[in-house]
């Protein structure tokens, strides 16, 4: 079945092909890959995630996140990296993984009594 | 008529600020996300540094002759298309991905040469303009040279698109290096760029960057008195429609602000 959806790709535009690619074939499935990107702010700040877009290479990653998340002076430093290498902790497991943390109190330093001298603690 | 110095000035004001309107008229149709907001930084780079020079050009505009209250605006709003000094490559249209990626790159170079003269411009105030220009262009450069690898040496469309464009930009790259009358005055008083350099410097870097997308640098282009020369406010058709479109507003409605 063909499936018309106006969809643009690099070249695409303004070519007169009516930019309507039929996405069953798949070739219109050629997506970028999704990379995350993080910033630091400033020099001696650590770099904080702070989004994520598409890029085919590192260099174009690094490329669009300057063009797209620091155009306001946001960064002195940029990380990338793909999204398919970050692996994370399954939601599903959230009450095995944290709720043990909840009642060990102790881990806090709060119990020692502190000698009035000592300041900023 | 306007002094050497002054046509410069508007010649390197109406470069950035056409090279500049074309890039904004991707602005809600880049192929992606990440590209139309890299394309729309672009033209906000080059209306900016346009600005600067109208600014400068205004200042000198008004202080040889008080009538004339010309201000960066009337400047860029309401002179005619002949009266506009920008090289023709500024004004050809963006065709598809390649053709406006190969466009910038051609004008980035040529750009990037010419404000690393003037940075040792005898005129200070042309040299702390092209000081901070310069930044961004290399930034240009930078994005422009990799888009053309990467179509270049991309995929069998891709390369095929590169070198369409290239059938089309090609024949328009000898005009950036063709002078204007006044242009001997002012590299001889250390004021202008000298056009010879700034063109060895264009071919040697896209002599580098074609070689990394597998494209053969065509022989020089060949200019012909035909074509005309936008130094001399003689342009393609091309440009008339630009200022139609910028213009508009302020032609029908003078004044008006919002």
């Amino acid at each position: 079945m063909k499936q018309y959806i106006r969809k643009y790709f690099y070249g695409d535009y303004g070519e007169g092909r009516n930019g309507a690619a039929d996405i069953s074939t798949g070739q219109a499935k050629q997506e970028w890959p999704l990379w995350e990107v993080f910033i630091r702010s400033r020099q001696g700040l650590d770099h904080k995630h702070v989004g994520s877009l598409h890029a085919a290479d590192a260099q174009m990653a690094i490329e669009n996140a300057r063009d797209v998340y620091t155009r306001r002076m946001e960064g002195v430093s940029i990380w990338v990296v793909e999204s398919k290498h970050i692996h994370a902790s399954n939601p599903d497991e959230a009450e095995s993984f944290y709720d043990p943390a909840n009642d060990k109190v102790y881990r806090h330093p709060t119990f020692y009594d502190l000698p009035d001298a000592v300041k900023h603690m | 008529m306007y002094s050497p110095l002054i046509r410069y000035t508007l010649h390197l004001a109406d470069n950035a600020l056409i090279m500049g309107h074309r890039c904004s008229e991707w602005c809600g149709h880049g192929p992606v996300l990440e590209q139309d907001i890299a394309l729309a930084n672009l033209a906000l780079d080059y209306v900016g540094t346009a600005r600067n020079f109208y600014q400068y050009a205004a200042e000198m505009i008004n202080a040889a002759d008080p009538a004339q209250k010309a201000t960066e605006d009337s400047l860029a709003y309401l002179r005619d298309a002949g009266d506009f000094y920008n090289n023709h490559i500024a004004e050809l249209p963006n065709g598809d991905w390649a053709q406006t990626t190969l466009k910038e790159f051609f004008f980035s170079v040529y750009l990037q040469a010419v404000y690393r003269q003037l940075l040792n411009s005898a005129d200070t105030q042309l040299a702390a303009i092209a000081e901070k220009a310069l930044k961004e262009i290399d930034y240009h450069v930078r994005w422009s040279s990799e888009w053309v690898v990467r179509l270049g040496d991309g995929t069998e469309e891709s390369k095929e698109r590169l070198l369409k464009a290239l059938d089309e930009v090609w024949l328009h790259t000898g005009e950036l290096f063709a002078s204007d009358d006044h242009d001997a005055q002012l590299i001889q008083e250390n004021i202008a760029a000298d056009l010879q350099l700034v063109y060895t410097h264009w071919r040697t870097t896209v002599e580098k960057v074609f070689e990394e997308a597998t494209i053969a640098v065509p022989a020089p282009a060949k200019t012909a008195a035909w074509m005309g020369n936008g130094r001399k406010g003689i342009h393609t058709e091309h440009l008339g429609y630009i200022l139609a479109e910028m213009q508009y507003l302020q032609r029908a409605y003078p004044g008006c602000e919002w």
